[in-house]
């Protein structure tokens, strides 16, 4: 306890370095921006920024990019106040009162309510993640290889299990992003893998980023043109009225929501963990156990403040929990997490428990980097609520350029090669028309981002075992981590199994 | 094209592509290696063989009627929106094929000028002044803040006055 306080001091030391502080503010500023934008949130907005990052040591890049996180998830709450158009699709939940809420000229009272509830998630699970990641991290330094892979296929398994989406289709965005990630070179035999169509650009294999910005990014913005094009381009900005002594009496106001606010923290927070979960079921989730908690049901969906503060404070809490096992074992709780953990690679740090051993200063200066964004986040944020609902007038047919040459740009820069830039505009537009069939596509992300540590753990694994899977079964920790993990692969065979027999008893 | 053909034609694309990739797997031992465990075509062709079985799922769904997608007989794209995306898309190609030929200094501004003047209806004023500034930020903020050289064809020639007062 006192040593993770003395920790935790040695870290506010890195943040309030100059360039750290900088980089907060302006991350902060910057996610606020990207999450405001309708259609563009966290994930987005870190995969089209990373390549952005070089430039500074690998501590400041990544408290930059958290910055952009939390900022991100801050502002999706203002388009969807302001437009009905949930910034991202973590802040779906927050338009069925926010919406309601501007529409009866309370938008401020909305906007203020959705910051303070981000700024109580955000904190709340920071001091959670700041007294579960020690002990967690220092129970998986003894992991071996049969524990990671164990780790991954449990990652995996959440999707399957709880994604809800087509089984099938998971699956296959499971296996194409593990086999897009094994093209290169065979890492044990040295030999060349997978090198498709014989085309010597696939050698240096696939980085991440090109599959991450392509969807995110390309992907992503052709699916806002197919938006727009329906929705005919208009957009129904609602007007706000925002005065200093009208903010002080709706923070007077939210004191009353402040059971609401830590509900779906703690909520948020503990959603946040599970790789396929995140924020997005995490803030529906705790809207729904807000309206039930209520008084007042009926009034939910007509503007009540508490489903604003509940999905908000949830997904603020969502994004702190999904950085928890990335930290500490390495595995990522949400795609955006899966795109810092490929950074982190980028960087040369090794994901896993051994960073809070070796990198202590790294891991310490960003947890303490997230108290300090969380701050910034909530002073911005309410600061310039004027000059956010300023940026949502802008054309969408203006930024829209714009981020597609950061797109193009970003797909460059970390090889330098052509080849990846052509790969990347053929996984935006392949991407977006699979999207378009409801294939989920961050669990290809993510597997593409640990496609490189889960074959060597594997494989490790088998060498130990001599080809036994008996290995992942017998061993302390391997053993139930796998159990559960089959588990939840089989759950959508046990529900079917379920439901037939449900409908043959009727 | 509706929804549901769409759904079918996806799934036989990428299980042909999970054929090609399982083939192009046993390019490397895919059995037990002695001394060096599991061949290094084993975790990609059993991948491949797991995408395989997802896309005949996939179809044997789409014959059984299952599923919102299997069963939607909405249009795919709608012909309007098909216009837009498609515009979009192709634009973004021909950007990229100009890299390597007029450079990214070329490409950029007219991939503005089109989206910002022709799909956007900006005013030309408004088109010029960004179709001009951004690339000069990307010129700064890439090429001499981050070191990173990015693609400029036929007019490096160009460049190299620049080179010599900032590097």
């Amino acid at each position: 306890m006192l040593e993770t306080l003395q920790l935790l001091g040695n870290g506010f030391l890195v943040v309030f370095e100059p360039l750290n502080l900088a980089l907060i503010i302006g991350g902060c500023a910057l996610g606020l921006f990207i999450g405001a934008m309708p259609g563009l949130g966290s994930v987005n907005g870190v995969a089209i920024l990373l390549p952005l990052t070089f430039l500074v040591p690998p501590a400041g890049a990544i408290i930059f990019l958290a910055a952009i996180y939390y900022g991100a998830m801050y502002g999706g709450a203002i388009s969807s106040i302001m437009l009905g158009i949930p910034g991202a699709s973590t802040a779906v939940a927050t338009t069925f009162d926010g919406r309601p809420l501007a529409k009866n000229g309370l938008a401020d009272k909305a906007l203020t309510g959705a910051a303070v509830a981000s700024f109580v998630g955000g904190s709340i699970s920071v001091v959670l993640f700041t007294f579960f990641a020690p002990p967690l991290a220092h129970i998986a330094l003894v992991f071996g290889s049969p524990e990671e892979f164990a780790l991954m296929m449990l990652a995996f398994a959440t999707f399957v299990g709880l994604g809800g989406d087509d089984l099938f289709k998971t699956i296959f965005s499971i296996a194409i992003g593990l086999v897009l990630s094994a093209i290169g070179f065979d890492i044990i035999s040295g030999e060349p893998r997978l090198v498709l169509w014989d085309i010597t650009g696939f050698m240096h294999g696939i980085n991440f980023l090109v599959l991450a910005i392509g969807i995110y990014g390309i992907g992503e913005m052709l699916w806002t043109v197919e938006e727009n094009a329906l929705g005919g381009g208009k957009s129904m900005l609602s007007d706000a009225t925002v005065t200093v002594a009208r903010t002080f009496a709706n923070l007077r106001e939210l004191v009353k929501s402040w059971k609401t606010m830590v509900m779906g923290s703690v909520l948020g927070y503990f959603v946040g963990i599970l790789p396929a979960a995140g924020a997005t079921p995490g803030s529906l989730m705790a809207y729904g156990l807000a309206k039930q908690m209520s008084n007042d049901p009926e009034s939910f969906g007509k503007g009540n403040i508490e489903g604003v503060v509940a999905p908000e404070a949830a997904n603020n809490a969502a994004s702190t929990g999904s950085m928890l096992p990335m930290l500490t074992l390495g595995i990522p709780g949400s795609p955006t997490t899966a795109i810092l953990l490929g950074g982190m690679v980028i960087w040369g740090l090794e994901p896993g428990p051994r960073l809070f051993v070796d990198h202590s200063e790294f891991v310490w200066g960003l947890i303490a980097s997230l108290y300090a964004a969380n701050l910034f986040a909530l002073i911005i944020n309410i600061a310039f609520i004027p000059v956010f609902i300023q940026i949502l007038k802008t054309p969408f047919t203006i930024l829209a350029p714009i981020i597609f040459i950061l797109c193009l740009i970003g797909g460059y820069a970390p090889t330098q090669d052509m080849h990846d830039v052509w790969l990347m505009l053929v996984f935006g537009i392949v991407g977006y028309l699979m999207r378009k069939l409801d294939y989920p596509l961050a669990p290809a992300v993510l597997a593409i981002v640990l496609g490189p540590l889960a074959e060597p753990a594997l494989r490790q694994s088998l060498i130990i075992s001599n080809g036994s899977f008996d290995i992942f079964f017998t061993r302390t920790y391997a053993g139930p981590i796998m159990i559960t993990a089959l588990l939840l692969l089989f759950l959508p065979l046990f529900k079917m199994g379920y439901e037939k027999l449900r409908k043959k008893q009727s | 094209m509706t929804v549901r053909t769409a759904e079918l034609l996806m799934a036989i694309t990428m299980a042909a592509f999970s054929i090609y990739l399982l083939v192009k797997s046993t390019e490397l031992p895919i059995g037990w290696v002695k001394g060096a465990g599991p061949g290094g075509g084993a975790w990609p062709f059993w991948l491949s063989a797991i995408m395989l079985i997802s896309c005949i799922g996939i179809i044997v769904n789409w014959f059984r009627k299952r599923g919102p997608i299997a069963t939607s007989n909405k249009v795919y794209i709608e012909a309007h929106v098909l216009m837009e995306v498609l515009a979009v898309a192709v634009a973004l190609i021909i950007t990229v094929g100009l890299f390597s030929f007029i450079g990214i200094y070329g490409a950029l501004p007219l991939f503005l000028i089109f989206y910002l003047r022709f799909l956007g209806k900006h005013s030309w004023r408004l088109t010029t002044t960004l179709a001009v500034l951004i690339p000069v930020v990307i010129f700064y903020f890439f090429e001499i803040t981050l070191k990173i050289i990015l693609p400029k064809g036929l007019t490096e020639p160009l460049f190299l006055p620049l080179y010599k007062i900032f590097f």
